[in-house]
């Protein structure tokens, strides 16, 4: 049977568990303060910072599990030449 | 201001431009070079989430409650967090059983139910009509707001332009989503039209940003200095500045966990993600694509509604067309255009994508049901292929028409964002069904028809009745309560208030959705075609193609082909049954029915007109035995049985293959060995039978000269004797069959014995031999008379390559370890590298064909099988040059026991 390429399931159940807890309350209430960075408000700054940690995160994930099959086919190339 | 006549003419070239855009994909589709085969151009398509709601809605909510428009945006980055597991798998499932839309999807799941898909259908049209409204609604709006024109609405019907908007993007939906008749096909064309209007809206949005941002301000950080001043303003980015009693936490997470449902159960999502699939890998990149372009196109909402609220000083409803009116206060009456433009993108791709999804569910889950159930459309022959593309095109017509009748009446009732959260939380209603059958296997037919039916008139009396009641329809005391009973009021159900209307609804509708679906799957059993149903879609990425059949029954196959003529026509039909009779391997006339036909074509059936309508046309020409839950467990038996016998002949033929190779590689070396043979005896029985002629046809040939041929001749008879003898022994040993006697062999002595047998040879080219012995040595245990034989063969082949008169041979004995190790090195012209390999191989001699000494070319195999049979190694070390140094070792394990 044809092991299936791909993230593991466990590493993607973890980052949208992750994802869950940094979005919601209570750890929102952290970044709830009146203060700046770079002259910009904390609380949509951390928003925005996170959500595209999170994009950052599943692109690695998937680039990194989809790496092996790519670089086997190459091999496969350079045996049929 | 924009004079009508230019937005009006720059409408219509737009839509013209995404005709054209669609005949593109379409063309390439046809070409084979299809445009969307690209992960890019599917997460691209996947934005079509974003629709006028987003574009004009989310900076209104903005301007209202801060960050509170993003949590739309975060719960299908969750989703997608879970995409390639979640989605690939509906899709490796709609892709498996031609599954064309969210109710077929939920039909199939629970035994083909066309009740089922019906519900599902109705759900989605009454939830999903008010949204395309509101995209109306947004786009007719916008025309207002950059024409400054008095509001269309107070206009008569026929001089609406909506209404001509809405037409023509009906036609466009026409033209390009009913292509096909069968719905599992792709529409290449209104795939590539969707994701270019993804672009579109998406490029337009950020050119808005930047001018609001960096054109009348110096940068997001100078708006919110800004800002600053204004205490009201200044609040808006704090989560109401109370900390954990202020924070709405419980909305928040209602919020994130719908749009993470909707991304997936929205009709238009699903038509993206799972219909228009190309191939299922393009998944794992579009999964964090689409939230990258969700964060891309929500980066300047936040400085857009803040900086139209400082230059407006307006935080009400004209928040939501700050894109286009701080534009054009500035006057820059071309950026206006374009934003209206990227409006207009954003509001016709959810019309279009949702007009089709939701014309097949109408036209296969209500429509076809019902001219089924009418006796003459049953009997009737005749193809219906145009018949259904012409009900689906109806279909689109007719939701488009039903949403631009709800924007006439309602359009103004109620906000925009309020119109799509409802929407949302009428698809997440098919969520527990959904997902749930997925995975659980246990889940029943009467689960799902509880859940959907309990959810949603949980979230029409919590949701959409108050929202009515507010719009004025009925009356307001509702809201405190049907019949004046307070524990009833629909925004605070059992006295649970506290909650926004929103999270309140979706906390009850999916409570009572979810109680009602696993409490009626625990309690009822599942009938056998939904358990059959369940296994195929839980195990969908355990079978492969080995698919079991759960179908019993006779049929006509000329029945199946009139059946499946009606549906597909009469072309593909034929291609159905000739690609079952390749495949079977049996004519095309004795074709006979059985399960696997019938499978095929209920399936290509279902990619027409749904699974439902498909399993009863099925029904309705064979006739089927009824299969109990048992005979269901047999046929799962049977298909796991089937591929255990098929992965053990698998493995057979695997060994087989690989056995018959090694047999094959045998095969040739004997064959090579044979005629090495027999090439070897020729040379000396030619020169014995021409020399035995020339003496025979000469009688009087003189006596010396006739000692010289008997001499010849008895040497060649030796030489072939000695030949058939190394023959046969090296046959007997290689078979294993020769006779050895082992015994306790001092090798010293053998070398002794040895020498002297070859003394002659090394005199008479005047060769020196050198002796390296140790003074003692281990006995080994080893056939003498076979290992004299080994070292005078070493011996005779280093003598006969030694250069004459100046040879030099050297026998070294030693011992390495638990080795005994004999060395013969001579300083003749050494092995060449290339000839190294194979110099222990049957008939390979060295040197080159003509100056090499005579020889059988069997003596150094022979010699090493002598020696790998007594347990140890042969090997060479030679370099060209500086002599060949032939090397073997015996293991002095018995050395222990014979001392």
């Amino acid at each position: 049977m044809r092991r299936r390429d791909g993230p593991r399931p466990e590493v993607l159940l973890a980052l949208c568990g992750a994802g869950f807890l940094l979005f919601n309350f209570p750890l929102l209430l952290i970044w709830d303060q009146p203060l700046t960075i770079l002259g910009l408000p904390l609380l949509p700054v951390v928003l925005f910072v996170v959500w595209g940690g999170l994009i950052a995160a599943l692109a690695w994930v998937s680039a990194r599990s989809a790496r092996p099959p790519r670089s086997d086919r190459a091999g496969n190339r350079r045996k049929g030449e | 201001m924009i004079q009508p006549g230019f937005v009006l003419a720059a409408s219509f070239g737009y839509l013209v431009l995404l005709v054209a855009v669609a005949a593109h994909g379409d063309r390439r589709a046809g070409q084979g070079r299809s445009l969307i085969d690209s992960s890019l151009v599917y997460a691209l398509s996947w934005g079509v989430y974003c629709s006028a709601w987003t574009y004009f809605g989310s900076i209104g909510r903005a301007a209202l409650g801060g960050v509170w428009f993003l949590p739309i945006y975060l719960g299908p980055m969750l989703a997608m967090l879970l995409a390639w597991l979640v989605l690939r798998k509906m899709v490796r499932i709609a892709r498996s059983y031609r599954i064309t839309s969210i109710a077929d999807f939920i039909a199939s799941r629970y035994g083909k139910s066309p009740l089922l898909a019906a519900l599902v259908t109705l759900i989605t049209v009454v939830g999903i009509l008010p949204y395309i409204a509101l995209q109306l609604k947004a786009v007719s709006a916008g025309y207002e707001a950059l024409t400054g024109g008095q509001g269309q609405s107070d206009m008569a019907w026929w001089r609406d332009g909506t209404l001509y908007m809405a037409l023509s993007l009906a036609g466009f939906a026409v033209v390009f989503g009913t292509r096909h008749l069968d719905l599992s096909e792709r529409h290449e064309g209104m795939v590539a039209a969707i994701a270019f209007e993804s672009a579109v809206k998406l490029a337009a949005f950020l050119a808005v940003g930047v001018f609001v941002t960096y054109g009348l301000f110096a940068g997001m950080g100078d708006i919110w200095a800004r800002a600053q001043a204004q205490p009201d303003i200044a609040n808006l980015l704090r989560l109401d500045g109370l900390g954990f009693e202020g924070f709405q936490g419980a909305q928040w997470f209602a919020l994130t966990l719908l749009s993470m449902l909707s991304v997936l159960m929205l009709p238009r999502q699903f038509q993206m993600m799972v219909v228009e699939c190309v191939d299922e890998r393009h998944i794992l990149r579009a999964a964090w694509l689409f939230p990258a372009y969700l964060l891309l196109i929500n980066i300047f909402v936040l400085p857009i509604a803040i900086g139209g609220m400082l230059m407006m000083g307006d935080a009400g409803a004209g928040a939501e067309s700050y894109v286009l009116t701080l534009p054009l206060s500035q006057g820059a009456a071309w950026l206006a255009l374009l934003a209206y433009i990227g409006g207009l993108s954003a509001a016709t791709g959810m019309i279009i994508v949702e007009t089709v999804a939701v014309s097949t569910m109408v036209c296969n889950d209500l429509v076809m049901p019902a001219l089924l159930r009418s006796g003459r459309f049953a009997q009737a022959g005749g193809d219906l292929t145009r018949l259904l593309l012409n009900i689906r095109r109806a279909a689109i017509l007719l939701v488009l028409l039903l949403g631009y009748l709800y924007f006439r009446v309602a359009g103004e009732a109620y906000a925009l964002v309020s119109i799509g959260l409802i929407s949302f939380a009428a698809v997440a209603q098919f969520a527990p069904a959904l997902l749930g059958g997925m995975y659980w296997r246990g889940a029943t037919r009467a689960g799902a028809l509880g859940g959907l039916i309990g959810g949603s008139l949980v979230w029409a009396y919590t949701l959409m009745l108050p929202s009515v009641a507010r719009s004025g329809w009925i009356g307001a005391d509702f809201l405190d309560g049907p019949f004046g009973l307070t524990f009833l009021a629909p925004q605070r159900l059992f006295g649970l208030s506290g909650f926004d209307e929103l999270t309140h609804s979706l906390f009850w509708s999916l409570l009572v959705n979810i109680a009602l679906y696993v409490g009626l799957s625990l309690i009822g059993r599942a009938s056998a075609r939904e358990a059959s149903q369940a296994l195929l879609f839980v195990d969908v990425f355990e079978r492969g193609q080995a698919q079991p059949v759960f179908w019993r029954g006779r049929a006509r196959p000329e029945d199946l082909r009139r059946l499946a003529g009606r549906f597909l026509g009469a072309a593909r039909a034929e291609a159905l049954f000739r690609d079952h009779a390749r495949e079977t391997g049996t004519a095309l006339d004795s074709l006979t029915a059985d399960a696997r036909l019938v499978d095929r074509v209920e399936r290509q059936i279902a990619g027409a007109i749904g699974t439902a309508s498909a399993r009863v046309m099925v029904e309705s020409v064979s006739q089927e035995e009824p299969l109990s839950l048992d005979d269901v467990l047999e046929i799962i038996d049977e298909a796991s049985q089937v591929r255990v016998y098929a992965r053990e002949l698998e493995e057979a033929t695997i060994e087989l293959r690989a056995a018959n190779e090694k047999l094959k590689s045998l095969d040739q070396l004997k064959d090579d060995f044979m005629s090495s043979v027999t090439h070897e005896l020729r040379t000396p029985l030619t020169s014995i039978r021409a020399l035995t002629e020339l003496m025979l046809d000469t009688p009087d040939i003189e006596s010396a000269q006739r000692d010289e041929f008997l001499g010849i001749i008895l040497s060649e008879s030796e030489r072939l004797s000695r030949l058939v003898n190394q023959v046969l022994d090296l046959a007997k040993i290689e078979a294993g069959v020769a006779e050895w006697h082992t015994t306790r062999v001092d090798m010293k002595a053998l070398i002794a014995a040895a020498l002297r047998a070859t003394a002659e040879l090394f005199r008479e080219h005047g060769t020196e031999v050198a002796l390296d012995l140790p003074e003692r040595v281990p006995m080994v245990l080893a056939d003498p008379d076979r290992l004299t034989q080994v070292l005078v063969n070493l011996l005779s082949n280093a003598a006969k390559f030694v250069p004459k008169g100046r040879g030099r041979v050297q026998i070294v004995l030693l011992r390495q370890g638990d080795e005994l190790v004999v060395k013969v090195r001579d300083n003749g012209p050494g092995v060449a590298p290339g000839d190294q390999a194979t110099v222990f191989e049957k008939f390979r001699q060295g040197g080159d064909a003509c100056n090499r000494p005579p020889g059988t070319g069997l003596g150094l195999p022979i010699s090493r099988q002598i020696v790998v049979n007594l347990g140890g190694r042969m090997w060479l070390e030679s370099r060209p040059g500086q002599g060949a140094c032939f090397a073997f070792s015996l293991p002095l394990q018995g050395q222990g026991r014979s001392r």
